[in-house]
């Protein structure tokens, strides 16, 4: 840019808070604009006189700004610094100008100033509230088809960005003494307060700027309590070490035990953020003591036409011109029930805005503010109302009138050119995170709106979060509060779960004329045509409520959801009181008896990034591995996810899918022998005195017989007689067992374990350790895998007599210290050997080497499962659900019978648990055996409605050549030999049921 | 997020905690003697307390320990944790006065 900048049309040549020497360029729906370091989007447009900003959400009525903070409803808009970097729906009245800044406006087609949504501003008699309802019920299909992706498209806010999110959000955990939420007049005098008492204070402040109303201040007016006050305040807090200052972080959350979430916006409002540096950060302060200060939102007023651009709240366009120098229009006229807006015509009119009228909506304006307007000769008039406004894209003249208490008009109506209406309706304490920790809320008839009342949590409102207005009235509540704080922090404990003395709250003093107005404005007959609008948001008008309430809604909170006012991303932050009032007056009852809408988290919107923090990606969830992990990608295993382990699925060779892989992988144990990880089994250590005795009770299988040098498939159910886990258990010494459970149920077991150890069998000298990262597990399975090891094992006899089926020796392998089990989940001879992680992959390398020569073959869960099934084998979770008895599953043999009790023993003594009916395992032949069942399809009798099971595995068996499944069938072991159907996408399969064991029936294999 | 003192590390946040069930639910010494009732009972049939009840609660996340807690149903506040195997302690007359 040349050197010849020039000053915006619309900004005052001095005076605001913004840097005149640091222009900045920036674009608005691709056209250029300058403004000034300091701005927002919104000040930045409306210094260079562009006031339309926006379209609204189901009218697509032309909008502008209404408020200059966080309320804002309707300047809504898109900042793009790339496709992945677009940010829709952000307010423009608090995105921060940097150089380069992309913003484009939302929810129009094809130009924000020519909308063709805005047809249904006209077809607006076909839209009232809950019209979806009522209009699109036939035919019933059409819903999902048209109506609903046709509404969508057509209402709606900006779009989500089309590609993934390149930045990095941060995540911050503090504990601090006191918390101060807001960083206006009241937050800053708790800060210093709480500070000078020895706290360690965090405060923070959604702005960029700390100061909150008193940046809207005009210079002319600094005192004590204004900006000087703020720089020595400011300058203060800084310079102690023991205050933490955090601009641009909105408190959003408040959550038990004072645990409230802070969103820090780290590099929103660079033009070239560093890399290094998060986007946003996260921050949970845990905070001893909180004082909220949080401000108050000023309402608007109610009226027909209430919403075309250049209306807009009092205190916007008083911020605009003292902090952002923006002359927000050159002829005002401004509608108050609140003696405030006298303050900001006086403002407005020095700066050389022509002020057409003050009209006050009360019958007697004398406040002080009042009498300086009358002096400084602005025309004023009391028991004003606004009868309508004109203008296509920004207002151009207002009708006002003058009515009495019975509504008839005193004189006739008059009609103001304008290109500015202000409104104030008084002030709405920001009461959000007083509530959302259930703190409870009054409603106040001096200021006519709900202040908090008893804290449910350690904290205190201060200044106008509560009703107290008066700058010097503000500063001293907001240090008395930081004071308490300060000393409560001092002496509480925040966990001490002994009762104390609750946070008390004293009245404050506050003042009548901040009363203000709400619900909508009277009218000198029942109102027709223009709207009015209660919330610009979600474009809820006056005509929508009445609908409500005549059509029997009592109930604000379903009025709230059948207008849908107040639920819009504002919140209602500038329309749930007015849609009170308003409702309050339809029902002809008291505000307070309406009742109040719950405010809920986030007070403002936050991005899902900042929620993600860190976890996202690879950190999303903890990845667990095995030792031989890397070993099997190196050797092209496919992997899976069981629970949070990968495991390698299967192996395949050059050319092979994955059928191919598990074939060749399975016909390798069946044939010679195949090496498995089953590292991810849990492993639980029980250990002690009594250790045999305390798997007796929990175990349903008898121990005692269990010799040492043995192991034993182990069973576990639930007190309710079902299924919970199973696995081999080895004696490893009289008093210590080495329990294996399932890869996923090894955390669940363990629990289930300390449960019954710590609390119901305490005498029990038992100590439990988990050793399931501990242990690597080899599984070698196959007629030659005694043949692989015999070289590589010293110290054990491997023969069948010396280590026989379910044998566990402890010996070396390699020279290392070795478990080894013989035990087998394919049927076939098998080893498992145990060694420390640190040495998986040393043995496994060594038992491939030495297997080399008899054809060893890696093979992975896919496999696995192929083998187990061949054999009728279980997998806890597949075949059981909860609902199973170990009987059901052919366990019955495993049941230590003799035992007095053991977890579960009284369940299966039920009837229910023997009745016939009961679904049990057996296994399912096709008539073709190319076809494999889909696992989960259900399993019917020919010519009966009703299933009357399930499969729930089902595999292409290359041993067999033919499909096998396994199904839990009523009545299953009955009906052998039946054939029954199974409906499938392609038509019913015919099946017979069979034996749950496919191969090697007498078991013969596993013997060898 | 909770605070909750587990009594035997101090004050932790939830997230270490994992819930329990309803405490003082005492597996029965021989369940073989007992009818299909009492036994269905034990199994299924909780309290299910608007105010102060009584429930375990595991430091899963710190020393893995079982113990118990009286916490006010209505207002999501404990009152007090107290080791398994300890009685309850007596809950304030009016659990509404209770300051957080």
């Amino acid at each position: 840019m040349s050197g010849a900048f020039r000053t915006a049309t619309f900004r005052t040549p001095t005076g605001g808070r913004i840097d005149r020497s640091r222009p900045l360029r920036f674009s608005f729906d691709g056209t250029s604009y300058t403004g000034l370091a300091g701005d927002t989007l919104a000040s930045g447009l409306l210094a260079n006189g562009v006031h339309l900003m926006g379209r609204s959400f189901k009218y697509h009525r032309p909008r502008g700004l209404l408020a200059a903070g966080a309320e804002e409803p309707n300047a809504l808009v898109t900042v793009v610094r790339d496709q992945a970097r677009y940010t829709p729906n952000l307010r423009a009245s608090q995105v921060e100008l940097y150089d380069g800044l992309t913003a484009h406006s939302q929810n129009r087609w094809p130009s924000l100033g020519f909308d063709v949504g805005a047809i249904n501003d006209l077809l607006s008699p076909l839209f009232p509230a809950g019209f979806y309802y009522k209009t699109f019920m036939w035919p019933r299909r059409a819903w999902k088809s048209l109506y609903e992706p046709t509404i969508r498209a057509a209402a709606g806010l900006g779009r989500a960005p089309a590609h993934a999110d390149p930045d990095r959000y941060a995540n911050r955990y503090a504990h601090c003494d006191v918390l101060v939420v807001g960083g206006g007049p009241a937050g800053l005098a708790a800060a210093q307060a709480a500070a000078a008492g020895g706290a360690r204070v965090i405060l923070c402040d959604e702005q960029a700027q700390f100061g909150g109303s008193l940046l809207a201040d005009a210079s002319s007016t600094t005192t004590a309590a204004g900006g000087a006050w703020l720089a020595r305040t400011l300058e203060s807090l800084r310079g102690n070490t023991r205050v933490t200052l955090l601009p641009r972080s909105t408190a959003f959350g408040y959550f038990p035990h004072n645990l409230v979430a802070v969103n820090q916006r780290v590099t929103e409002h660079l033009a070239h953020p560093a890399s290094e540096q998060p986007r946003e950060r996260c921050w949970q302060v845990r905070a001893r003591e909180v004082v909220l200060a949080t401000g108050a939102i000023e309402r608007p007023l109610v009226f027909p036409g209430n919403d075309r651009p250049g209306i807009m709240l009092a205190s916007a366009a008083r911020s605009l011109l003292n902090r952002y120098a923006v002359i927000p229009g050159r002829r005002a006229l401004l509608i108050t029930a609140c003696d405030e807006a006298y303050r900001t015509a006086l403002e407005l009119h020095q700066a050389g805005v022509a002020i057409a009228l003050i009209g006050d909506v009360r019958a007697r304006a004398d406040g002080p503010w009042a009498e300086a307007a009358r002096s400084a000769g602005l025309p004023l008039q009391t028991q004003c109302t606004v009868l309508g406004t004109r203008g296509r894209l920004r207002v151009s003249a207002v009708r006002v009138a003058r009515l009495d208490a019975d509504r008839r008009m005193l004189g006739r109506e008059q009609t103001h050119s304008c290109d500015l209406l202000l409104m104030s309706g008084g002030f709405t304490p920001s009461v959000h995170l007083h509530s959302q920790s259930r703190g409870k809320l009054a409603w106040d008839d001096i200021v006519q709106c709900y202040i908090p009342a008893q804290p449910a949590e350690r904290t205190r409102s201060a200044g106008a979060c509560r009703g107290v207005f008066a700058p010097a009235a503000v500063l001293d509540d907001g240090a008395a509060a930081g004071g308490a704080a300060a000393r409560d922090a001092a002496v509480r404990d925040l966990g001490a779960t002994a009762p104390g003395p609750a946070v008390e709250v004293a009245t404050p003093a506050r003042d009548p004329a901040m009363a203000g107005f709400a619900g909508a404005l009277p009218q000198p007959h029942a109102q027709l045509g223009a709207k009015a609008f209660v919330d610009w948001q979600n474009d809820v008008t006056t005509r929508d409520l009445a609908l409500a309430t005549r059509e029997g809604f009592v109930s604000i909170e379903h009025i709230k959801r059948y207008t849908t006012t107040g639920m819009a991303t504002d919140q209602g932050k500038t329309s749930n009181l007015n849609a009170l009032g308003f409702v309050s007056q339809r029902l002809d009852k008291a505000i307070a008896e309406v009742g109040l809408t719950t405010f809920r988290m986030p007070y403002t919107p936050v991005s899902f990034g900042s929620f993600a923090g860190f976890a996202r990606g690879e950190l999303f969830d903890p990845v667990r591995t095995t030792p031989i992990h890397d070993w099997a990608a190196r050797h092209g295993a496919v992997f899976e996810d069981v629970s949070l382990w990968k495991r390698a699925r299967h192996f395949p060779e050059a050319g092979e899918d994955m059928h191919a892989a598990v074939a060749r992988e399975c016909r390798a144990v069946r044939a010679a022998c195949g090496i498995f990880d089953a590292s991810t089994l849990g492993k639980i250590e029980v250990v002690g005195p009594d250790a045999v005795n305390f798997m007796n009770r929990l175990y349903a299988n008898a121990w005692n017989t269990l010799a040492v040098g043995r192991c034993r498939y182990g069973v576990l159910l639930r007190e309710d007689g079902f299924l919970l886990d199973d696995g081999v258990v080895a004696r490893t010494a009289e008093d210590r067992l080495h329990v294996t459970t399932t890869t996923g149920g090894a955390a669940r077991v363990l629990a289930m374990m300390e449960d019954y150890l710590q609390t119901e069998w305490r005498e029990l000298r038992v100590w439990l350790t988990s050793t399931t990262e501990q242990w690597a597990v080899i599984a070698l399975q196959g007629p030659l895998s005694r043949r692989v090891l015999q070289g590589l094992v010293e110290d054990i006899d491997l023969s069948a007599a010396a280590l026989p089926h379910m044998g566990v020796a402890r010996g070396r392998i390699c020279g290392l210290p070795m478990l080894l089990f013989r035990v087998s989940f394919t049927g076939e001879l098998g080893f498992e050997v145990n060694v420390p992680a640190d040495f998986a992959l040393e043995a496994w390398e060594a038992i491939c080497q030495a297997g080399a020569a008899h054809g060893i073959t890696p093979y992975g869960t896919e496999a696995m499962h192929v083998l187990r099934a061949e054999k009728g084998y279980i997998t806890i979770g597949q075949e059981t659900d909860g609902t199973v008895t170990p009987d059901d599953v052919g366990l019955g043999w495993a049941i230590g019978r003799n035992k007095p009790d053991f977890v579960g023993k009284r369940s299966l003594a039920r009837p229910a648990m023997s009745a016939t009916g009961r679904k049990q395992l057996v296994g399912l032949l096709t008539a073709d055996p190319g076809s494999v069942l889909e696992e989960g399809s259900q399993v019917m009798t020919p010519g009966q409605p009703r299933p009357i099971g399930h499969v729930t595995s089902s595999y292409h068996s290359p041993t067999l050549q033919r499909s096998i499944a396994l199904a839990m069938i009523a009545d299953g072991r009955a009906r052998i030999g039946q054939t029954l159907s199974v409906p499938g996408g392609a038509g019913d399969v015919p099946v017979t049921v069979s034996s749950s064991v496919f191969y090697d029936p007498k078991g013969e294999r596993l013997n060898g | 997020m909770l605070l909750i003192n587990c009594p035997y590390c101090g004050t932790r946040p939830e997230l270490e905690f994992a819930y329990g069930g309803q405490a003082h639910v005492a597996r029965p010494p021989d369940p073989a003697l007992l009818e299909a009732q009492p036994w269905a009972d034990f199994l299924y049939m909780r309290d299910n307390v608007r105010g102060v009840h009584a429930e375990r609660w595991r430091h899963t996340h710190g020393c893995g320990r079982f113990f118990n807690a009286l916490r006010d149903t209505t207002s999501d506040r404990f009152i007090a944790t107290y080791r398994s195997g300890d009685a309850a302690p007596q809950a304030p007359a009016d659990d509404t006065k209770v300051a957080p």
